[in-house]
Parts: structure tokens; sequence; C-alpha cells
């Protein structure tokens, strides 16, 4: 048969001469095999210092965005939970009132939103099935913590604060997002 | 005695003492940064700058660790192990020649604590001596692991000794003293290794298996008997065990350096004199064991542990014959030479 790979080596069982036998060119050849690795550039991460490169595409820690206005994107239809494999996103909706318009963009909005962080795959299905561009995993990492009621992260964590907006226009090119 | 004598014999000891348990320490660290280094890591850099206080991390651990004894262990013998592991590994370096005589205080100082006029069969005793730390050790765990890797090291230092012994008669025959201090005198012109690289071939292979160092580290090789003759020790007496073998292991480069590479001698020896050359012949004594150190850590890095049939073919097949061979050509060009023919 044709070969597929170029990587292909016939081996023999013949036996070793006496220059094998002796094992020391064997084992000296080994030896400046690593002494040649002792001088090589490492390739540790330090980690808490240094942090490896993100790719643009990284699907970490989920992120609710607002619009320009400051609006919550979420219209809480629940499209998010459907999609979800892991069954990890609950929310319940609720009316906007009067005067909240600067708070919801539109008429109905998530009063609660709960991602756990135990059950998320980090899959991005619903950041593809969201309709408002609303949620989107960005390049950050969910910590560790002692506790499992902890990784249930709520609105507080997930929807971006005014002062600090999430920048997401690297990451996932789906082709629906706005610009902030 | 001389009260004087007795001082300077006991800061003698105490240094060397020290400096043994010190070196010790300190091959742990550059044994872990040199693995990294072979593998292309950084090894410990948390403790300290560049991790230098690693060391000091890890005894603080050792003795932090719960000491524990296994309920069907023989009490005694299992405490005695560890120590008579270290005891001899320590006391080894009581014969070897550090450097030239210091001149100190009105008083010609030898770097020797005991210059004893068998001081290479001192070394050997020694040395046979530490297996029993490790047998002891293994039987008194009472478990099958342990027990293997004690009678792995017994089998392998009984095998390996006699090619160490008789590739060391050469030198003795070389040198017609078994004085270590006279052997290192003898080699201020042309070191041994010039006239015997057979001997010392056959010498450091046999210290590799006799130190429990890869590829003969088959006592503790972790693959198949979890740890070895110390699989069931923890705490310090585990510390104690790791830190006797790298101490053995200082002591035995000490060792080589003195047989075969002229111990404290360098070359241009003779423009120094007085209390420089002491320090320098020291230093060169010290650059001499750290390559020894350095060169028996990068073959444990590089070369796969040996199979037990292959470690006694080559011990009984390979290193006595070819060891017995040298002594028989050294002998018979020795009697030339003195014209006994």
């Amino acid at each position: 048969m044709e070969s597929l790979t170029n990587r292909k080596k016939v081996v023999s069982d013949k036996p070793m001469t006496l220059w094998e036998k002796a094992y020391l060119p064997a084992i000296i050849s080994g030896m400046m095999t690593t002494m040649r690795h002792m001088f090589r550039k490492r390739k540790t991460i330090k980690y808490p210092e240094e942090t490896r490169e993100f790719a643009p595409v990284y699907r970490g820690q989920h992120v609710l965005k607002r619009d320009e206005q400051g609006r919550e994107n979420c219209t809480a239809c629940g499209l998010c939970a459907v999609a979800c494999p892991a069954e990890a996103i609950t929310m319940t909706s609720a009316e906007r009132e009067r005067g909240q318009e600067q708070l919801y963009r539109e008429e109905k909005y998530a009063a609660t939103y709960e991602i756990n962080m135990l059950r998320c795959i980090f899959c991005g299905l619903c950041e593809e099935a969201c309709p408002k561009e609303a949620i989107f995993l960005t390049d950050r990492l969910v910590p560790t913590f002692f506790e499992r009621d902890n990784f249930i992260y709520g609105k507080d964590k997930l929807v971006e604060t005014l002062d600090e907006r999430i920048d997401i226009t690297n990451r996932q090119h789906t082709g629906k997002r706005s610009q902030i | 005695m001389d009260t004087a004598l007795l001082i300077e014999k006991s800061i003698l000891v105490l240094l060397l003492f020290l400096v043994s348990l010190g070196a010790a320490a300190y091959m742990t660290y550059f044994e872990r940064k040199l693995a990294a280094w072979i593998q292309d890591r950084v090894g410990p850099d948390r403790a300290g700058p560049f991790g230098i206080l690693q060391p000091i991390a890890d005894g603080v651990k050792m003795f932090l660790k719960e000491d524990f004894i296994p309920a069907k262990a023989d009490k005694w013998l299992f405490i005695i192990g560890p120590g008579i592991a270290m005891f001899t590994a320590l006391i080894t370096s009581a014969v070897v020649p550090w450097g030239p005589k210091l001149h100190l205080f009105g008083r010609d100082i030898a770097l020797q604590v005991a210059d004893i006029n068998i001081g290479i069969l001192y070394v050997f005793g020694v040395l046979s001596v530490g297996v029993y730390g490790i047998m002891i050790g293994g039987w008194a765990s009472n478990n099958k692991y342990s027990l293997y890797g004690a009678i792995r090291a017994s089998s392998q230092m009984i095998s390996y000794e006699l090619a160490m012994g008789v590739s060391a008669i050469t030198i003795v025959l070389l040198s017609g003293s078994l004085s270590l201090n006279d052997i290192v005198t003898q080699q201020s012109g042309v070191w041994n290794v010039f006239y015997q690289p057979v001997a010392f071939f056959i010498f450091f292979v046999c210290s590799l298996a006799e130190l429990n160092r890869a590829p003969f580290d088959l006592p503790e090789c972790e693959s198949e008997l979890v740890g070895g003759y110390h699989t069931e020790y923890s705490s310090m007496k585990l510390g104690l065990y790791l830190f006797a073998e790298y101490t053995s292991m200082f002591v035995s480069s000490a060792i080589m350096a003195i047989l075969f590479f002229g111990g404290y001698h360098f070359p241009g020896m003779s423009h120094f004199s007085g209390n420089t050359l002491a320090i320098l012949g020291i230093a060169a004594l010290a650059i001499k064991i750290f390559i020894f150190i350095f060169v028996i850590m990068w073959i444990r890095w590089t070369i796969p542990r040996f199979r037990f049939d292959q470690l006694m073919h080559l011990g009984w097949k390979t290193l006595l014959p070819l060891s017995l061979i040298n002594l028989l050509i050294t002998g018979l060009v020795i009697a030339f030479k003195n014209g006994w023919f």
C-alpha cells in the first residue's frame, strides 16, 4: 500500500553488532542530546506572573451585555436556557415598569438570571442562540471557590457595569453584534 | 593527647559534618534544577531568588510531616535503619584528605580527620555497612515492596562491590599504599586516571550502582516497587534516607576524585605555597567533586533504568572480568618494570 505519511520506518531485528552491544556510544549520544536540551529556551509560562495569550475566540466566563445607552439587552426570552446542553442557565422574567426605560431595552427583562458555572461546559451555544446580542462568552476565567454556592453566578456578576464595559469585538464573530 | 589537636580535629569534624549536610541539601536543589533544564523546564523557582531556599523549605516540610510507624513494623529496627544509612554516609568522609596542610596559629593543620594507613579498606568497609541501613529499613517495614527493594539493594551492592574493589586494588598496586593521603600525594605529577582509564570507568559505574543512582536505581524504582525500601517511611526518617543518598554521592565523588583525579592537585600547583596553596587545593577538589556530581545527575536524567537481570549480567559477566583483566595487566606491567622476570 502507498504510504500515507513520510514517517514510515522499516524496522529490523537483526542481532546487535559489537559496537552496539558496547552501549557506550549510544549512552554518550543520549547524554549529548540531554546536554543540548540543557541550553534550550524554557517553554514554561510562570503562571501567576505571566499568562498564556488567549485565542480571540476563547470561551470563558459569560457577560450580559448592555447596549450603547447602557440598557440591558436581555429580554428573558429563555432561548439560551433552551439551547444550553448542560442546563446551566435559569432565569425569571419581569415586565418593565414605566420609568425603567433607561435600564432595560425591551419591555420584558430578566429579573434574575443565573448560570451555574459548575454545570456550564462553555460550549457557547447560549451566545449562538441569543437573538438580542445579550450574552457573550469572554476571555475571563471563572475562579475557584471552596463552596458550591459561589459558582452560581447571578446578575450581579454577569451583567457588565456601566463604567467597566467588557470588550467583545475581537471575540466571537457571530455577525449580529453591536459595536460595544 | 594534645589539647590543641583535639580542638583542631573537633572543629574539622564539625565543619565536615556541616559541609556534607549543606552539600547534600543543595544537591537536591541542583538535581531538581538540572532535571528541569534537561526537560526544558524551569525547576523550583518560588522559594527565594531562583528557588535558592528550596532545600530549607523541603527540610521544614519534612520535619512537619507525620512521623508514622506501621503497626506491624519492627519498631526499633525501623528507627535504626535511616540512622545507619545517614551515619555511614557521614563517616566515610573522615579519611578523605580535603587539601594540603593549612598553616594557622603556628600549627600545621592536616585537612584530614584521620590519616589512617588503611584508608581504602576503611572506605570499602563503611560502604559495605551502608547497605545495612537499607536492608534493615526495608526488612523492618514489614512490607513486600520494601523487602524487595532491600533485597535488590543488597544483591546489587554485593555484585558491584567486587568489581569496584578490584579496580581499587589496581590503584593500590600502582601507588603501593592503602592510605588515601599517600595515593593523593603520589598523583602530584600525573593523575591515576591517565594510567588506569579502564579501572576508573569500572569504578565509576560501580559507584553509581553502590549509590543506587540511575541507571542502577532498582532498589527504589517507583514504577515497580512504589518507593522501594523506603515505601513505609515518612517525615524526617524518609528525609534521612534521601539525605544519606545525596551525602554518599558527595563522598563517593570525593573518593573518585582522590583515587583517580589527583585529589586536591591541579595543574600549575608549583607556583603557589602555604595557605594560598591549601585554599586553592580545597577549591580544586571541590570543583572535581562538583563535576562528578554533575555527571552522575546528568546520567540519571538521560539513561533509563536497567532490568534486574541486565544489572546482574553487567556486574558479574562484564565489569568483574574486565576489572580482573585490568588488574592482571597492571600487575604484569609493574612486575616487568621492577625486573621480576
